[in-house]
């Protein structure tokens, strides 16, 4: 995307970007709108959290693969690797952290893995006699989940593609009030409970209400980037551990592949949900919303001059393709990253401006599914920290290659699937193969 | 078993590893992706045209580091994770140092480890098969010899012997020399870490 061509089609990665930084908050398009579902409290749904995001829109121009004359044909393709590159360490650490908080969590707060009812999502119970039961009634759980799922995006898309902007936002409003007051409640009560530290009511509400507040401000309005990432990564924990606690084991495990699989589907499929948001948004070109995508992008500085067509014939500038992730939905809108274009001037008599910070994007979709993974493998009985491990290097190193073929292919591609399968892969072989070996190791004192 | 013998022990068995991925690797994390994703001269030279190109044996010290630290956690994190909790070490007869001796052992491989990769990938590059079965031979010792487990002085005596021994030869092979080594510990060579430092 040519974001820096003078030219009437914002990009709306430019939009995107300075709304997050000033959020004139008013371009409440957003595309995605998870589900919202009446917030009941505990036991009910969490839908809090609508991690859809729309991603912004990636295709780039035609005419930006053309290339400067005079430019190595090599050097697009290091660039292109160079920004790659550079895009996953800026997704590294945050996916990293919101996974850390999301282990630590679980590890020291006993409420999180108590199992304390299900979710109406997941009617069927787990407590069954026998083992085919209990994998039918995971693969029925499943389905209704996935199929809520499917409904509520295609809900979305139509209404964006009616216009109806301010109900999305109004949703988006409703559901961050809800995550960032009553679960902050919920989990502050319980943390305080785990540690028997007392705090009076007043103390409570006021910390509540001021971390809440700050919260909308930030996430909805503008604020520093720093406190809107962490804020970020917070609700996105705080989603993460809501499903592990609500999803039965073995549904739980079946939902994320199957997550996965439907947001292959519905990014690539031509006919896909998502692939039509995304189309979508771009003919209308408009920003998506950005209250649900974390971005690492610094202020969006413009260092390239317009261009004057009239002096420079056709634009032939070389393209660095930029990387955003969005994710869909915490229900089921899958994620996919997208591949951002902007552009450096490279016509002769300017300069290379020093290419500023820019920022990639993920949707929080992304953070919850992958903190769900690590955050069931470290719940699981057997309390072994290798599994945990495991899956969060799986986790990581399919960050990496998404990220890498998204450089490579420069179209939206779903985030989820292939961490999700190497997460899984990881976690069953390494909890029943490797565990019991590096158990009988350790505990012997023998290396390998 | 006390918080104090969680931390000693972690930083025993991680504390080096630490030290040269944030050292080394962390300041500098695009050039270690590059090297991964194979493009490395070319693209560094995008990025900073002063920078040296990295060459193979820092591909080597970055993946013997990664198996190192991988290998390390995977043998050690339970048993931490074990100290923190209640329990009486060795009241079964086992010996009381077990902690100890695990974080110390853990220290050894992993350090072993990043010296193997060094030698490991110059022998590959070289085509000298000997290096090879010579890595792979000590690895095999090294290992056997935890066999020797509550025997723990001759165990980690060895191994000890063992890394310095490696290590001196991947420093050699890594290009270093004597007078090299004078240089950098005076904090004389251009090239340091601490002089650079100063000048950035």
């Amino acid at each position: 995307m040519l974001t820096f061509m003078a030219s009437d089609s914002e990009e709306e990665v430019c939009d995107e970007r300075t709304s997050l930084m000033s959020a004139e908050s008013p371009t409440p398009h957003s595309c995605q709108e998870g589900r919202r579902g009446p917030e009941d409290g505990e036991g009910a749904t969490q839908w809090g959290n609508q991690d859809s995001e729309e991603d912004c829109e990636e295709d780039p121009d035609p005419y930006a693969c053309s290339g400067t004359p005079g430019r190595p044909p090599g050097l697009e393709e290091e660039l292109t690797l160079k920004y790659g590159a550079k895009h996953v360490i800026m997704l590294f650490v945050p996916v990293t952290l919101c996974m850390v908080v999301v282990v630590a969590t679980i590890k020291s707060v006993r409420f999180y893995t108590e199992k304390n009812g299900q979710l109406i999502y997941t009617p069927f119970t787990e407590d069954t006699p026998s083992v085919g039961q209990r994998l039918l009634n995971s693969v029925l759980n499943t389905l209704i989940m996935i199929s809520v799922i499917v409904v509520m995006t295609i809900f979305l898309v139509v209404l964006y593609k009616y216009r109806c902007y301010k109900f999305i936002h109004g949703w988006l409003i409703m559901s961050s009030l809800m995550l960032l007051f009553l679960f902050t409640y919920i989990y502050l009560g319980e943390v305080l409970k785990t540690y028997n530290v007392a705090m009076d009511y007043p103390t409570l509400f006021l910390t509540v209400w001021n971390f809440g507040a700050v919260g909308m401000v930030c996430i909805h309005w503008k604020g520093p980037l720093a406190l809107q990432q962490a804020y970020l990564i917070m609700i996105s924990a705080l989603m993460a551990l809501v499903f592990i606690k609500y999803l039965p084991e073995w549904s739980a495990w079946v939902i994320l592949g199957a997550i996965s699989v439907y947001d292959l589907v519905a990014v690539l499929c031509p006919k896909g949900p998502l692939r039509m948001l995304v189309e979508t948004a771009q003919e209308r070109n408009e920003p998506i919303f950005p209250a649900l995508i974390y971005s690492s992008a610094m202020v969006w500085t413009v260092g390239m001059a317009k261009l004057d067509p009239s002096s420079q014939g056709a634009l032939q500038l070389p393209y660095a393709p930029e990387m955003e992730e969005d994710s869909y939905d915490s229900f089921g809108e899958p994620s996919h990253p997208e591949v951002l274009e902007p552009t450096l001037p490279g016509y002769p008599g300017e300069e290379l401006e020093e290419e500023e910070e820019r920022g990639v994007k993920l949707g929080l979709g992304d953070f919850i599914f992958y903190s769900v993974l690590v955050g069931k493998a470290a719940a699981t009985g057997s309390g072994d920290w290798n599994t945990t491990l495991a899956c969060f290097v799986a986790i990581l190193i399919g960050l990496c290659l998404t990220l890498l073929l998204l450089a490579v292919f420069k179209k939206a591609l779903p985030a989820l699937p292939i961490s999700i399968t190497f997460g899984l892969i990881f976690y069953f072989s390494t909890d029943n193969l490797v565990r019991p070996f590096m158990d009988t190791l350790a505990s012997h004192q023998l290396y390998i | 078993m006390t918080a104090a013998v969680f931390f000693g022990c972690t930083f025993i068995a991680f504390g080096p590893a630490l030290a040269l991925y944030i050292f080394t690797i962390a300041s500098d994390p695009l050039r270690v992706i590059f090297l991964i994703a194979g493009k490395a001269s070319e693209g560094l030279k995008s990025i900073n045209p002063d920078d040296t190109v990295p060459s193979m044996r820092l591909l080597a010290y970055v993946s013997g580091l990664g198996f190192g630290i991988m290998s390390g956690v995977f043998s050690f994190v339970n048993t931490l994770s074990d100290s923190l909790g209640p329990g009486t070490v060795g009241i079964h007869g086992d010996s009381p140092q077990f902690f100890l001796n695990s974080a110390f052992m853990t220290l050894v491989v992993v350090l072993l480890h990043v010296f193997w990769g060094v030698v490991f990938f110059d022998g590959c590059e070289k085509k000298k098969w000997y290096i090879i079965l010579i890595v792979f031979l000590t690895h095999l010792l090294v290992s056997a010899q935890t066999f020797l487990s509550p025997h723990y002085g001759i165990n980690l005596l060895s191994a000890y012997i063992i890394m310095v021994l490696m290590g001196i030869w991947a420093f050699f092979v890594a290009g270093g020399s004597c007078r090299s080594l004078k240089l950098c510990l005076l904090c004389q060579d251009k090239d340091f870490l601490l002089f650079n430092q100063r000048s950035r």
